[in-house]
């Protein structure tokens, strides 16, 4: 029987180790989430609870960050009597930054916080040694289902989040800015390329994986209890965070920065 | 069975385990009893595999399957009994479906759960629980079955039922057992033999008739205080 895991040290670097060790893992096993009958249950559970609770969230948030969007650069275009382009700032804004940066933020305050206070209470309550003990992989049984959850659901969201963000662009050019829709949309359409809409979804699998072992890495590492569990919530929530920015930069860097 | 020589283990400076030696026979129910913070727990998880000595060794019977029951159960919340008890055959196994049916029927039945198969953790009491984990431990047929605290917060009555139970599975299935206790005068109703830790170092193990009776200070003490003489 292979069941040897201790806590580590609280050393970063180690910490980095552990979590890249648990997300090459959970994509080893990603074969087995689907070929395996209770797996692939719970992925369709971690599905929905990834993809259709959060909807209410992203629809919120998507709409009011392409209006934002739209009144903010619609005011200034105004100054110079460009309304023509707010169609076009506002696409290209959320196809390729906003759109996959708010479903990241969404998906790691409301999903990634769930699964770091979920493991980390099963942690503390014995349950993650009980499976180790059963010889059933940690990782296997509930990180995988989870990482194939965000891997679908992440790109998805955030492509839902572009369109309402257009969508909420558009209502607020007509009603404040006198844009006419048909203007503002075949605006947004002429400048949009493939490429924007490739990186966005790219960027946004890249957020799902890193709020995915994120969070489950911080559920394995709770200790102490209750007030560990909410520790492990927090710092899985403001890791998530930072590694989003950091992923959003080099990304837009590695693809759109002349060399 | 189960073989401790020399083991010593140390959590951030604070040494838990100093130089514990003890053996453990097939077919053996032995009672480790002690103070909280005494090491007890930290052996069973030795034996597991969980932990590993900073110095000693321990040594279990080659390919004996060893089956846990954690102090609050450990099961998960979101299956029901019955799917508890059949996780680790439908993880580990190629079992086909009428196959582990049988062997989570028969392990249920051993501890007295068929009625409450279908029920989930939180829909059932603390004992039920226990007993849900102790079927989950033996259904896939263990050689040895670890217990840590299974009759903590439990009332007098349904941990005397729980006594009961680990004395019968583990001689109708001939199993080797060892069960972590604060309840002196329980573990001498089960166990083939005591052994007492005090500050990470084995104090005694004896017979439970010899351990009542044993004049060590350390397990006057503790029989004293078992009896609940003030």
């Amino acid at each position: 029987m292979k069941i040897v895991r201790e806590d580590g040290d609280g050393n970063v670097l180690s910490g980095i180790g552990r979590a890249g060790r648990l997300m090459a893992e959970a994509f080893a096993y990603m074969p087995h989430v689907l070929v395996n009958g209770d797996a692939r249950r719970s992925m369709f559970s971690q599905l929905y609870s990834t993809g259709i609770r959060t909807l209410p969230v992203i629809t919120v948030v998507g709409l009011f960050t392409g209006m934002i969007l739209g009144l903010q650069v619609g005011l200034a275009l105004r100054k110079f009597n460009q309304e023509i382009f707010l169609g076009a700032t506002v696409m290209i804004s959320l196809l390729r930054e906003m759109g996959p940066f708010v479903t990241g933020i969404c998906l790691s305050a409301c999903v990634g916080s769930a699964m770091a206070a979920e493991l980390g209470t099963m942690k503390v309550n014995d349950e993650i040694a009980a499976l180790e003990i059963m010889s059933i992989p940690p990782v296997r049984y509930l990180v995988a289902p989870r990482m194939f959850a965000l891997l679908v659901m992440s790109p998805l969201l955030a492509f839902y989040a572009c369109v309402l963000g257009v969508m909420g662009g558009g209502l607020v050019g007509y009603t404040q800015l006198n844009v006419p829709f048909a203007q503002y949309m075949s605006s947004a359409m002429s400048i949009a390329e493939l490429k924007d809409l490739f990186t966005g979804l790219l960027k946004a699998t890249v957020f799902g994986v890193v709020i995915c072992t994120v969070s489950c890495h911080q559920g394995f590492a709770t200790r102490l209890g209750a007030v560990g569990v909410g520790k492990a919530t927090q710092r899985s929530v403001i890791i998530s965070f930072l590694l989003i920015l950091m992923f959003g930069y080099m990304i837009t860097r590695l693809f759109y920065f002349e060399f | 069975m189960i073989r401790f020589e020399n083991v010593h283990k140390s959590f951030e400076g604070v040494k838990v385990l100093d130089g514990v030696t003890f053996e453990i026979a097939h077919g053996e129910i032995l009672a480790i009893v002690g103070p909280s913070g005494t090491g007890k727990s930290v052996t069973l998880k030795h034996i597991v595999g969980l932990l590993t000595p900073d110095e000693g060794t321990v040594s279990v019977k080659e390919g004996a399957r060893i089956g846990y029951l954690f102090q609050g159960g450990a099961l998960l919340a979101w299956l029901t009994v019955r799917e508890n008890v059949a996780l680790p055959l439908k993880e580990t196994t190629r079992l086909s479906g009428t196959e582990i049916d049988a062997f989570v029927d028969e392990a249920l039945k051993a501890v007295g759960l068929e009625e409450s198969a279908d029920k989930y953790p939180a829909e059932i009491s603390g004992g039920m629980v226990k007993r849900a984990g102790l079927a989950r431990a033996i259904v896939r047929k263990a050689d040895a079955v670890l217990y840590d605290e299974p009759t903590s917060g439990l009332d007098p009555v349904t941990a005397r039922n729980i006594h009961r139970l680990i004395r019968a599975v583990n001689d109708e299935r001939g199993l080797t057992s060892v069960v972590v206790t604060h309840d002196l005068s329980g573990a001498c109703s089960f166990a083939d033999r005591i052994m007492m830790l005090k500050d990470g170092r084995v104090v005694l193990i004896a017979k439970p008739s010899e351990f009542m009776k044993s004049e060590l200070p350390e397990v006057r003490d503790l029989v004293s205080a078992s009896k609940g003489e003030i």
